[in-house]
């Protein structure tokens, strides 16, 4: 190991020629770009989805820290009915460590509460759609200086945990956003499942996800030279997904801390604590690890995607325009030919009934 | 014996009368309960609610035993109702139950149709009941009751209110069968958001006017803790058959990383009170209401569609017999009539048939006829050529003979004038 690097300081000496510890200076490039990114500040937009009452906005709150939705009306079960789904959002400007963070949250109240649930999912798929829509104008415009990114880069998907597994609209939903927004599913409410359950449950989201062949967010394979504790613990990452998460607004005491938890008669849950909900977990992957990957995956493929997409229709409507302008030559041949048609099958049908008649006559003349 | 008579045939003319003695009806009860207990009880139980909300398992913990079931799947294309029916004893009282569940509520994306295959399949038990009860030869006593005495309807914890499909479920299925409202999975509610939970849930069917089953409270014996209970509806309920060990007993509990949740400690969940309510103290009042309101409501509408009235338009009371005569006669007039139209549809058809083959015997007549002819002009046709070629051939034979005789005759003329010639050559020497 040593050799190795002496090896290495010893190549860059070679290199320059000089004998001298000089060195170029661009190992300090990696500081460069933090310094540069903390002054331009970070932006993360974060979708939630799933049915009311799961928990969504206790656990957004919980994962940042703040108490976002203070004066919102639920609606009752009668006005639910028939309710379409709507796309609110909330951006908050929030800084740690000098660290500037600007933080869309997308909320999607009424998906999946209606009685009739089919395309539910249609307006959520419409607003990512329009963003990449507003991104790929932008980029394409000519004032490309202070380009505002709206796309969504990571959707929650709560799945509800009183269920044997995904439910056709937890498969119809993840399918239809698979190609356009990173879907991570998460089990909501697990503080009703004892460890067994949660992990059969997981078990039986995960063979489900495979079977229906949905594609959710994986995380990146660690780098082959990382250490084997990290590659334990992205092994551990990788298979308690999807993770089984609690959220609360509130704080209690308990073992003599003030921690964020839930009070029931029969104990208490700590939403930090790694053996009663795996919330660490996602707040580690989602903020502290793989937001930067998350935004990644979005500009690279599935934006590029959308982006392809519409560059070949685009292309392609401009080639069905020039079709449509020749036919109008071919059209005046097509209505004879229609004529002539018509007129074949008459003369065919007209000759058939002649056979007929001659065969009928044949029979009776040999009778 | 005519004024006990009298005094038996109006209320207004009974007298209380006080005995002097003890006469021993007072036994009447007593006989009553052998007389049921010795035919055993009925019951059936309805469990509506999602796809693993836990309706097998609050069974299970509520009869204290393991009913067969299995995990059905949430991808169901519309809901079923699965029945299963058990013969349990406690003492020496059995009890025939029957417990219906729905398979696939709740997880189709379309679920306007979800509520109608639960009330169809209500309204099939009330039919068959209605059919044995008109039979002529009926046997009512022996008959196994398969209507639904009480509904539990599951409602899943959301926190917040009723789901939209629980709202109109239970307003289609209010007037045909005892609600009883429960929250199922309770251990993820803290107690207050179960407070607002259950008030809000409360308020939201009281607005909407969906009746759910109120505990009776004219009875004095049972009217304090029915009151109690129609308080705490919904029940928050929490099932489980596995058993932890606590203290040094074995209890029906759910273990978690961070405490144990005891199905039958009241502070826990409201399990203990649902058993009590259900099974314990109103388990008659519910089969009762299902008798006398349920099913005479269920009984009044179908008559009345099948024309039946207790009065006619002068408002004079029509007895049964009549309205039966009366039907049967419409619909022997009714048959009468489709048995004339029928009729004359059949000689009209088979008028319309006679012309058309009659037309068709004549065209084929006609072309009949028509090749005839053709064929006797050809053959005339024939027949002269026939005869012109025989007449050819004669004159070819004549000829042929004339030719024949004149060759031989000049044959022989040359042979005679040759003879001629020698002789005269002859001659000359």
């Amino acid at each position: 190991m040593t050799s190795n690097s002496r090896m290495k300081s010893r190549s860059f000496r070679s290199e320059d020629g000089a004998e001298e510890k000089e060195y170029v200076g661009f190992a300090t490039l990696p500081n460069q770009v933090h310094r540069k990114s903390v002054k331009k500040g970070f932006d993360f937009t974060l979708m939630v989805a799933g049915e009311s009452g799961l928990g969504k906005s206790t656990l957004v709150n919980s994962l940042f820290l703040t108490d976002l939705h203070k004066d919102r009306k639920l609606l009752n079960a009668e006005e639910r009915i028939g309710q379409t789904v709507a796309i609110t959002k909330h951006t908050l400007d929030i800084e740690e460590k000098g660290v500037k963070l600007k933080l869309t949250i997308i909320d999607t109240p009424g998906f999946g509460d209606a009685v009739n649930n089919t395309d539910c999912w249609r307006p959520i798929t419409d607003y990512i759609e329009q963003q990449f829509e507003q991104y790929f104008r932008d980029e394409s415009g000519l004032n490309r200086k202070n380009i505002q990114d709206h796309r969504v880069h990571c959707c929650l998907y709560f799945i509800p945990p009183f269920g044997h597994g995904l439910r056709p609209v937890d498969v119809e939903f993840m399918k239809a956003l698979q190609d356009k927004v990173n879907v991570v599913p998460l089990i909501a409410k697990a503080d009703c499942l004892t460890p067994n359950e949660i992990r059969k449950l997981k078990d039986r989201v995960r063979e489900e996800i495979d079977k229906f062949g949905i594609k959710v967010y994986q995380f990146p394979d660690c780098d082959s030279d990382e250490d084997e504790e990290a590659r334990q613990k992205d092994r551990e990452l990788k298979e308690s997904t999807p993770f089984a998460v609690i959220g609360s607004n509130m704080v209690v005491e308990a073992r003599g801390q003030k921690v964020r938890g839930r009070m029931y008669p029969w104990g208490i849950v700590e939403v930090e604590n790694q053996a009663h909900c795996d919330f660490v977990k996602l707040r580690t992957m989602l903020i502290r690890t793989h937001m930067h990957d998350l935004k990644d995956i979005t500009c690279d493929s599935h934006y590029e995607n959308y982006r392809a997409l519409c560059i070949h229709t685009m292309t392609s409507k401009m080639n069905t325009d020039k079709r449509v302008e020749s036919p109008i030559l071919p059209t005046q041949n097509v209505e004879t030919e229609k004529i002539i048609k018509k007129k074949d099958e008459e003369l065919r049908r007209m000759q058939e009934m002649l056979q007929k008649m001659q065969q009928q006559m044949q029979h009776e003349q040999d009778l | 014996m005519t004024t006990a008579d009298v005094a038996r045939q109006g209320d207004k003319n009974a007298q209380p009368l006080s005995l002097s003695g003890h006469v021993g009806f007072d036994s009447l009860p007593h006989q009553l309960v052998n007389k049921s207990t010795c035919q055993g009880f009925c019951f059936n139980i309805l469990c509506i609610g999602e796809t693993g909300i836990g309706k097998s398992t609050l069974m299970d913990t509520l009869f204290n035993t393991n009913f067969e079931n299995f995990e059905s799947s949430h991808f169901e294309p519309k809901v079923k109702l699965r029945a299963q029916t058990y013969d349990l004893q406690e003492s020496n009282v059995r009890l025939k139950l029957t417990i219906v569940n729905t398979v696939g509520f709740g997880d189709q994306l379309n679920k306007d149709k979800s509520y109608q295959h639960v009330v169809d399949y209500i309204d099939t038990q009330f039919e068959s009941y209605l059919q044995e009860e008109l039979k002529i030869k009926r046997s009512l006593h022996n008959y196994h009751d398969s209507r639904i005495h009480a509904c539990l309807y599951f409602i899943a914890p959301s926190g917040h209110s009723l789901k939209s499909l629980d709202l109109v479920t239970m307003k289609k299925l209010d007037s045909k069968v005892n609600i009883i409202p429960v929250i199922a999975k309770a251990d993820t509610i803290s107690k207050t958001e179960l407070h607002k939970f259950k008030i809000k849930i409360m308020s939201e069917l009281v607005s909407n006017g969906v009746q759910i089953y109120q505990f009776p409270t004219d009875d004095e014996t049972v009217s304090k803790i029915n009151t109690a209970m129609n308080g705490i509806l919904p029940f928050a309920v929490v099932g489980s058959t596995e058993e932890v060990k606590i203290g040094n007993k074995m209890v029906k509990a759910r273990q978690y990383p961070w405490g144990v949740v005891q199905v039958e400690n009241e502070n826990h969940c409201d399990f203990v009170k649902l058993r009590e309510m259900l099974i314990c103290v109103n388990m008659e009042d519910l089969r009762e209401q299902t008798h006398t309101r349920h099913y005479e409501l269920y009984r009044r509408c179908k008559l009345e569609e099948m024309g039946f009235t207790d009065t006619n338009p002068e408002s004079k009371p029509v007895s049964l017999q009549e309205t039966y005569e009366a039907k049967r006669q419409e619909f022997l007039g009714e048959l009468q009539h489709r048995e004339e139209e029928m009729r004359q549809m059949f000689v009209q058809r088979v008028k319309e048939k006679e012309t058309e083959l009659k037309e068709a015997e004549r065209e084929l007549q006609g072309k009949f006829e028509h090749l005839k002819r053709m064929h006797s002009e050809e053959k005339n046709k024939l027949d002269e050529k026939r005869r012109t070629l025989e007449d050819e051939m004669n004159t070819f034979s004549k000829k042929k003979a004339a030719t024949e005789l004149l060759q031989g005759q000049s044959f022989n003329t040359n042979a005679n004038l040759k003879k001629d010639k020698d002789r005269k050559n002859s001659g000359f020497m």
